[in-house]
């Protein structure tokens, strides 16, 4: 006799713990054998671009922060960027030292919620409480100068909202010190956990020619092996002013640009995250950090593509104006959209629970996704 | 013996028998649930650098109280789709699985519930309805997340046992009786006497035991973990892949019974390794009672040694739940079919040949 078999679909989510926000996954299932994986997306839409187009440019700041809410100051960041190229004015050194100063305080956390939330989807709780633990360190400097812990509003097109306060370099001094031998910590306890490495080395492979067909970027493209960061290959702001390495997958625990690469990556990034803030925070200039912010933002007709190195890859804003106070069109290319294309590729093969490992090694924000 | 004391006292039996296999139950393993409930809490928060509990009582003290007079005020949900009589008995069966084996586990040499000569045997099989009480619960809840768990639930459970068993075994071996209270008997002493350091063999035989003995507690104390669903073996409930496993369908008191029984099962199985390995109730050193010749003192320091014991095992349970990521359902099988059960049989043999000598 034959016994009859089929595949089994199986929805992982919207609501279900490990999808990171409200992702919808479709998995085809033979018994624990993913056959395919079709991710639906649009639960979190909030109209982010056609809000935009009503707003005035210096009223869209805000809403960016809504996008990749684990890294609004990169957000807010790189729309300073692209409407400071179409307007084509200089900001002060004081504002780009305290920009890049934020952006990679900013890098820091988005990666300890990655990497923590990575732990907590492997099943190890602790790494992920003792992540938003030193997370906490930098949302209580960027409270500090700005007055808010998720949503800042605090980088402006042609400066910053405010100066820092009187102690915010002492306490990020301190902050830089207290969070080396954290990563320490974080790798005794995880990185290098035996468990851990059997669940994440050789899972979800992404070789580099399909990384790149992709259009893959940020760390994952990193771990698979290419060398490709705006910071260096399209250096914005004063990025060029600083001594920092890009770290690259080397398949150290299996093959290339498999997810503990993808994890390990990301390790490497806060270490030389760290090391562009300590730089700056002893180069910072004295200045004015308001004198450059225009007083109406009208810029003339045209059209520009700023991008920025996000947390997450290239995060890029395409802005076309026709002349009014209000942008025509913005349009986001979000890392993270492009980066869950690939997941379909990523599991195939592989079981359930490393549908969840590979998820989590893209690390997506679906605010951003969504938009 | 406090079986013989209730029989006079009730002047039946059946009913003094039933009476102190109930005992147990309601003067030990309730309460402990609830302590171990605010314990994991406590230990978990302390370990990640946080205070945990905190509002309700001194530090907390009453958390677990509290959640379980809200569970049993919660409405209790049976979806539509549920097939009804399995769904409401699979979590009295995993309850009364768990809890049965208290009935044999000897808590002192004279508070035990029910004396039985195969009490080892009885342990392992009345372990065994608990699977079925999982299988029902995925089963009937009518849902993928919860089959899956089921099944996997199902399967480690099941290879589990088997190099449980054949460490049983070896004990077995050593002590030649299945009776717990015997073999804890046969442990009496000072620490040296424990079967974890040969038992009370003599000669040559006892030094050649030990290294076996230790690599047969380690086994059983792996394979009891994946019985109890504990990181790094907690796959069944692993909540970031199949939400919580088996029991995500129950809500209320249902899901307390599912909840006690897990933490109930993590004293049982300590208690188990305890009585195998660590002397069971018995002291270390020797007692204060004998010291001072107060005998009743003696099986209060045995309860109190047992409890350390156990509880000592429990909190090894939770450190290990708090360090360790959870494996693989294929990596976890392997763990057991390529490892563990091939070194417990060569163990078993050894310990075989050691015995004969």
């Amino acid at each position: 006799m034959v016994l009859k078999t089929e595949e089994m679909t199986l929805n992982m989510g919207p609501q279900h713990p490990s999808t990171h926000g409200v992702l919808r996954l479709e998995l085809q299932l033979d018994g624990e054998f993913i056959v395919d994986v079709i991710p639906h997306i649009g639960y979190l839409h909030r109209c982010f671009e056609k809000h935009a187009e009503f707003m005035t440019y210096p009223q869209v700041v805000p809403y960016t922060d809504r996008m990749d809410y684990l890294a609004s100051m990169y957000n807010e960041f790189g729309y300073a960027v692209a409407v400071e190229k179409l307007l084509g004015i200089e900001v002060p050194e004081r504002v780009e030292f305290i920009r890049v100063i934020m952006g990679e305080l900013q890098r820091i956390a988005s990666h300890l919620v990655a990497l923590g939330t990575y732990g907590a989807d492997i099943g190890a709780v602790t790494p992920f409480l003792f992540c938003f633990r030193d997370r906490e360190k930098i949302l209580s400097l960027f409270e500090m100068a700005s007055g808010a812990r998720l949503l800042y509003n605090y980088i402006w097109v042609g400066g910053v909202s405010r100066d820092l306060p009187p102690d915010f370099l002492r306490l990020a001094k301190e902050f830089v010190d207290y969070f080396r031998p954290k990563i320490k910590e974080l790798n005794d306890l995880l990185s290098f956990n035996k468990i851990f490495i059997e669940r994440t080395a050789n899972i979800g492979i992404l070789p580099l020619d399909v990384a790149v067909n992709y259009g893959i970027t940020g760390p994952m493209l990193r771990a698979s092996g290419m060398k490709w960061d705006l910071r260096k290959d399209d250096p914005y702001s004063v990025y060029n002013k600083f001594d920092f390495d890009i770290p690259v997958g080397d398949g150290r625990m299996g093959t290339v640009g498999d997810s503990w690469d993808r994890y390990y990556v990301r390790i490497i990034e806060m270490e030389e995250s760290l090391k562009i803030v300590e730089q700056a925070l002893n180069q910072i200039p004295e200045g004015d950090v308001l004198s450059a912010i225009p007083k109406r933002i009208k810029p003339p007709v045209g059209q520009v593509y700023g991008r920025v190195e996000n947390p997450r890859g290239e995060l890029g804003y395409f802005i076309v104006s026709d002349g009014t106070v209000n942008p025509k069109r913005i349009k986001v290319r979000p890392p993270s959209f492009v980066n869950l294309a690939v997941i379909g590729e990523l599991c195939k093969g592989h079981m359930i629970a490393d549908v969840i490992s590979v998820l989590g090694s893209i690390d997506i924000v679906l605010g951003e996704i969504d938009r | 013996m406090i079986y013989e004391f209730l029989s006079n006292i009730t002047g039946s039996e059946i009913l003094g028998a039933i009476i102190s296999a109930f005992l147990p139950l309601f003067l030990f393993i309730l309460p402990f649930a609830l302590i171990a409930v605010l314990l994991e809490r406590k230990v978990s928060a302390h370990m990640q650098d946080r205070l945990g509990p905190m509002r309700v009582g001194y530090h907390g003290i009453l958390q677990t109280v509290a959640d379980i007079l809200k569970l049993i005020q919660k409405e209790d949900i049976t979806a539509d789709a549920n097939d009804k009589t399995l769904f409401n008995l699979a979590p009295i069966l995993v309850f009364a699985g768990s809890y049965a084996v208290f009935a044999a586990i000897p808590f002192s040499s004279s508070y035990l519930g029910s004396n039985i000569n195969l009490g080892l045997f009885f342990i392992i099989g009345i372990s065994g309805i608990v699977v079925a009480g999982i299988l029902m619960a995925g089963w009937a809840s009518n849902n993928k997340y919860t089959l899956l768990g089921a099944m996997r639930s199902a399967a480690q459970l099941i290879s589990y046992e088997i190099p449980t068993i054949m460490i049983v075994v070896t004990i077995l071996m050593v002590t030649g009786t299945l009776n717990l209270k015997e073999i804890t008997e046969l442990q009496s002493g000072y620490f040296w006497n424990w079967l974890i350091f040969g038992g009370n063999v003599t000669g040559i035989a006892k030094y050649l035991l030990i290294p076996f003995m230790i690599v047969g507690f380690v086994i059983i104390y792996i394979s009891t973990l994946a019985e109890v669903n504990r990181t790094p073996f907690d796959i069944p409930e692993a909540e970031s892949e199949l939400v919580s496993g088996y029991h995500t369908e129950y809500s209320g008191m249902k899901f307390a019974m599912f909840f006690l029984a897990e933490y109930a099962n993590m004293f049982a199985v300590s208690a188990i390794v305890v009585l195998l390995f660590f002397g069971g109730y018995h002291s270390p050193f020797g007692y204060l009672g004998n010291t001072f010749g107060i005998t009743w003192l003696i099986p209060i320091e045995q309860l109190l040694w047992f409890t350390f014991k156990g509880v000592g095992f429990v909190l090894v349970q939770m450190w290990l739940r708090w360090t360790l990521p959870r494996l693989r359902v294929d990596q976890l099988m392997a763990v057991c079919w390529k490892y563990l059960i091939p070194i417990a049989f060569v163990n078993l043999l050894i310990v075989g040949l050691i015995t004969l000598l």
